[in-house]
């Protein structure tokens, strides 16, 4: 094997972390929606994919890459409020199981219904003319849209983390993850609160697709395997967790990363691998409410 | 006992609609107890492809391609006026599917011979099924492993080209061209492996030194992790074996990376569907290899035939690569039936074994120890403006005859001489 | 007065006396229609693969039915039966009945072992981590290419001749092979119904509607639910056995996410919590899967929606509704 110098692992590293951005900002709209509603969303990956196809969409019709990145969370949040309203709120209460398997049912269908109206094939993404190209970051040529979506998901972030905390309704957000029942007593319209955070998350989804697009192009199978990625990432971090989702999701980048480096052969298995050991050593995550694991 | 008046009656009417509306559903639905014999006078085709999931494109094509072959033979009078019928089935891209589509057409269907599919896998797993029935298969896409000893039988035929053949064509026309130097990244499974292993015996020739070969899973959507490495060795030339999406996702992502202004990109194949979704930048200035490409049809009166007939058939179009198998596969099996004049197994078996044919692309035979089909390598490289309209994609830079000596030996494979 | 009064007090004749009829002769009736079945299907290698899943299914089931844990990872416990069977017959070369029980074994282990990860998590975090579990083993298995012959799956698991006593059926022949299955399905279930009759099947009732008092009761709930787990295991790994005979291959795709899923779809249709529900829901899968397949290559659209629909406003599933249809 070639001899691996500093900079051929600080490159390496520097890949995960974009691979890894990716997964934060899928796994955070996972997380997020998981906190509030005690939903696992089955449908997230679909939701990632519909991003992507919309995004495809919106450019075949005219729109630049810049419009785009508003325009597709905007468009797929709005498609969480519907699926939240009409088909997860019916099945509150019934049974933890149930919004479960309705979101898994529903990825088939929206798979589906994309491959209806798109084909079967898939379509490549040009990366946008500005993006295109490499810089040099010192310890290497690096592409110049990784780094965009590096800068992305931290904007995201932080806008996040500002509405979070900085806002009345994010605050409420926070307190219904704590506690939904006091929240509802204080006299708050809980459905709303949990229409608008699936819409936000699977919003967040939406974009996560539509960025990395660009990076493999847009098949509509492509949310199955994120999904079961994006799970290891919840669990590394810790279901309901924001700043978990955000840790978990660079290190499960990088990880990946790395063992494309040394075993590539390995790199998939590596990060059940890495969930299994927190599993075993600490059953909730970095971030986790213990309390979900008793 | 007391006696409801009004129950009894009721129910045994309700019971009597219920019970007739069920026979009738019955007897309408496609449940039907099979007493009937299916009628014997035609020549069956069985044709399982994956007519859904990603090659579903590549597939639909092949069935197009396959009717044309049912055409010409039923035109040409049949086999002593029997006419000959394609039943197309669905795989899924699954060999489980696939086996039991497999089933259902010869326990059901009854069918004479069955061609297809579309990936090593499935091929594998029909010819299991087929072979242990005694059913002549016609394999209409790549595959080392199906020449071999282990599961080859004298009723399996393969009428695409082996990864060998191809990766081995490609590299002897790349490698005295382009340098000695040759770095590989490859889908970590079977194709990929069989391509890598076709290419270094091919460059053994030439004294080529391979620096190193990445493996990536089958599906990477990422290649971003495995080009640096590539890049930092400074390769002459990088192969990249791999197929479908996961090439498209590669050449794209190298491209990216500025790789080709320091090297140049060499595939085994190069699919026309691929080509098309990929789009030009991406496939700019790669080379590689493929069975058949519509545009020889200037040079090969054979493949003009063909070619017309497809047009003809289907609103102008014209055949894809992988489409074309569809048609010689369906159509060797039939030529070898009209020869022997019979649908007798092992007779059709001879008759094909002994087929000299020139159907589309030049001319072919089936060699004797594995019924690999011998024929010619085109070498094409992009073109990135189309002039002869859209399906004017690609440049044949260079055709490597067929000759068996560029196949796998038979000892190698396993077959006692 | 005398006749009307009787009339009051006479229990209400059941709806409709057929389901009477067929609940009191409910063995003949399973048996005929078994034996009737194949004849009845599109083609007879459809009528094993309903066996085959409807096992698969009840197995799973009796761990989301009966214990209530979504596991979303069984195509491991159904493929490592599959393969570990075909394993025995192509690399070792064993008798078929050695490979089937190579198969229960390698099911019940399998589940042993992912059991003993999973077994700490619990409700939803239960169905993620098994589907992470299993996408571990799928790699493995993936990898491990000279026995399981990776991606291009396992050939060779050919059995010609069924060896029984003496007695030497052409297990190539469609119908001799559906009956061969069904006699193993048939076995199966009958093992199920015991073991769900007995303390053992009260104990996981008993987890599933109350924990907290179950383990106040002295049980131990972990254990239950690794037991439990790893019997799912052997019925799975037993299907995937009976798979790998019927098709003489094993696709890797058997242990793909997908078949994870369609288990779980295929007891939700049928009826989870009911002992032949998943088997309806099999066979209703199965069959949507392939007529629907004839008019439109869109079968995913219609199975999806029916089984969004089926959450929505039939949570019992297609048999649940039925039978409860029946006792009202």
């Amino acid at each position: 094997m070639a001899g691996l110098s500093f900079d051929l692992i600080a490159l390496q590293l520097f890949t995960g972390l974009a691979l890894g951005a990716i997964y934060v900002l899928f796994a955070i709209g996972l997380s997020l929606i998981f906190g509030m509603l005690t939903v696992v969303n089955f449908a997230h990956g679909a939701f990632y994919m519909v991003g992507a196809y919309v995004g495809l969409f919106l450019l075949s019709l005219g729109g630049n890459f810049w419009l785009c990145l508003v325009a597709v969370p905007l468009i797929v949040g709005t498609i969480g409020l519907v699926v939240e309203r009409f088909l997860i709120r019916p099945l509150y209460g019934r049974g933890i199981d149930y919004p479960l398997l309705l979101t898994f049912g529903l990825s088939y269908v929206m798979v589906e219904l994309i491959r209806i109206a798109f084909g079967k094939s898939g379509y490549p993404f040009d990366t946008p003319e500005i993006l295109q190209g490499a810089v040099n970051i010192g310890v290497g040529y690096f592409p110049l849209y990784r780094l965009f979506v590096i800068g992305i998901a931290a904007a995201v972030l932080l806008g996040l983390w500002l509405f979070l905390e900085r806002t009345s309704f994010g605050l409420i957000i926070r307190a219904g993850a704590r506690d939904p029942q006091i929240v509802r007593v204080l006299g708050v319209n809980v459905s709303r609160v949990w229409l608008f955070v699936f819409g936000i998350g699977s919003g967040i989804a939406g974009l996560a697709g539509l960025l990395a697009a660009p990076l493999q192009g847009v098949i509509p199978e492509m949310g199955a395997t994120i999904l079961a990625e994006a799970f290891v990432v919840t669990v590394v971090g810790g279901m309901g967790s924001i700043g978990g989702a955000v840790i978990a999701g660079l290190l499960v980048g990088v990880v990946v990363s790395m063992t494309s480096l040394f075993a590539p052969e390995m790199a998939k298995v590596s990060i059940f691998a890495l969930m299994a050991i927190v599993l075993l050593i600490r059953p909730q995550g970095f971030f986790g409410r213990a309390g979900l694991m008793s | 006992m007391a006696k409801k008046t009004t129950g009894s009656n009721s129910i045994s009417r309700r019971r009597l609609l219920t019970t007739a509306s069920a026979g009738a559903v019955l007897a309408a639905s496609p449940f039907r107890i099979n007493l009937l014999q299916a009628q014997e006078s035609t020549i069956k085709v069985g044709f399982p492809v994956p007519l859904t999931g990603p090659y579903g494109t590549e597939a639909q094509d092949q069935v197009r391609a396959a009717e044309v072959a049912i055409a010409e033979f039923n035109e040409g009078g049949g086999l002593n006026g029997r006419k000959a019928e394609l039943l197309v089935r669905d795989d899924k891209l699954n060999p489980g599917e696939a086996a039991t589509r497999t089933l259902e057409l010869i326990e059901k269907e009854k069918v004479n011979f069955i061609v297809g599919s579309l990936s090593a896998s499935v091929q594998l797993a029909v010819n299991n099924v087929t072979k242990e029935r005694g059913i002549i298969y016609n394999s209409i896409s790549q595959s080392d492993e199906i020449n071999e000893a282990k599961d080859f039988s004298k009723y399996t035929f393969h009428e695409a080209l082996t990864p060998h053949l191809t990766a081995g064509a490609v590299g002897r026309y790349a490698f005295p061209k382009f340098g000695k130097k040759v770095a590989f990244l490859t889908a970590d499974y079977a194709y990929g492996h069989e391509m890598v292993r076709g290419f270094q015996e091919a460059g053994k020739a030439f004294g080529v030194e391979s620096l190193i070969d990445v493996r990536h899973p089958l599906g990477t959507t990422d290649f971003s992790t495995l080009l640096p490495r590539i890049q930092a060795l400074k390769p002459d030339i990088l192969v990249i074996s791999n197929f479908g999406r996961d090439q498209q996702i590669a050449l794209k992502q190298a491209t990216d990376f500025g790789m080709k202004k320091s090297m140049k990109i060499v595939a085994p194949i190069l699919l026309y569907t691929g080509r098309l979704a990929a789009g030009a930048q991406a496939f700019e200035g790669v080379i590689g290899g493929t069975s058949y490409y519509w545009g020889i049809e200037d040079k090969l009166a054979s493949a003009k035939a063909f070619n017309d007939r497809f047009r003809k058939m289907h609103g102008g179009k014209v055949p894809s690569d992988y489409g074309a198998l569809g048609y010689a596969g369906v159509k060797a099996l039939l030529m070898g039936a009209k020869a022997a004049g019979s649908l007798d197994t092992d007779k059709v078996i001879a008759a094909v074994e002994a087929l000299k044919y020139d159907y589309y692309k030049g001319p072919e035979y089936y060699r004797k120890c594995d019924h690999q089909a011998v024929q010619s390598v085109l070498i094409i490289e992009s073109k990135s403006t189309p002039q002869k309209g859209d399906a004017d994609v690609f440049n044949v830079i260079a055709t490597e005859e067929p000759n068996e000596k560029n196949l796998r030996t038979c000892e190698a494979l396993g077959h006692k001489s | 007065m005398n006749e009307l009064s009787q009339t009051m007090t006479q229990p209400a004749v059941p709806s409709a006396g057929w389901f009477d009829f067929a609940k009191r002769h409910r063995a003949i009736l399973a048996s005929i229609f078994v034996l009737v079945f194949p004849l009845v299907m599109p083609f007879t290698a459809l009528a094993v693969n309903i066996l085959i899943y409807g096992l698969y299914a009840v197995g799973f089931n009796l761990l989301f039915g009966y214990l209530g844990l979504l596991s979303f990872g069984h195509a491991a416990l159904f493929g490592t039966g599959a393969y570990l069977c075909g394993i025995a017959i192509v690399h070792l070369g064993w008798p078929w009945y050695a490979a089937i029980v190579m198969g229960i074994l390698g099911g019940a282990v399998m589940a042993a072992g992912i059991g003993a990860l999973a077994i700490r998590t619990r409700g939803i975090y239960f169905a993620m981590v098994t589907m992470a579990l299993s996408q571990c083993v799928f790699y493995l298995f993936y990898q491990a290419v000279d026995w399981t012959g990776g991606e291009n799956g396992l050939r060779g698991v050919n059995v010609r001749t069924i060896d029984i006593f003496g007695l030497k059926l052409d297990f190539i022949n469609p119908l001799t092979r559906y009956y061969v299955v069904a006699a193993f399905v048939i076995l199966a279930l009958f093992v199920l119904s015991r073991i769900l009759a007995s303390p053992f099947g009260a104990v996981i009732e008993a987890v599933r509607e109350n924990e907290a008092r179950a383990r106040a009761s002295g049980y131990d709930v972990t254990r239950t639910r690794l037991i439990t787990f790893i019997l799912s295991g052997a019925f799975c790994g037993l299907a995937g056995a009976l798979m790998a005979l019927h098709l003489s291959i094993v696709p890797i795709e058997i242990l793909h996410i997908e078949t994870s899923g369609m288990v779980v779809m295929m007891s939700l249709l049928g009826g989870m919590g009911t002992f032949f529900g998943p088997f309806v829901g099999a066979a209703v899968f199965l069959l949507l899967e392939n007529l629907v397949s004839i008019w439109t290559v869109h079968w995913q659209l219609i199975v999806g929606a029916v089984f969004v629909i089926c959450v929505l406003f039939f949570p019992a599933g297609i048999w649940g509704t039925i039978l409860k249809r029946i006792n009202k």
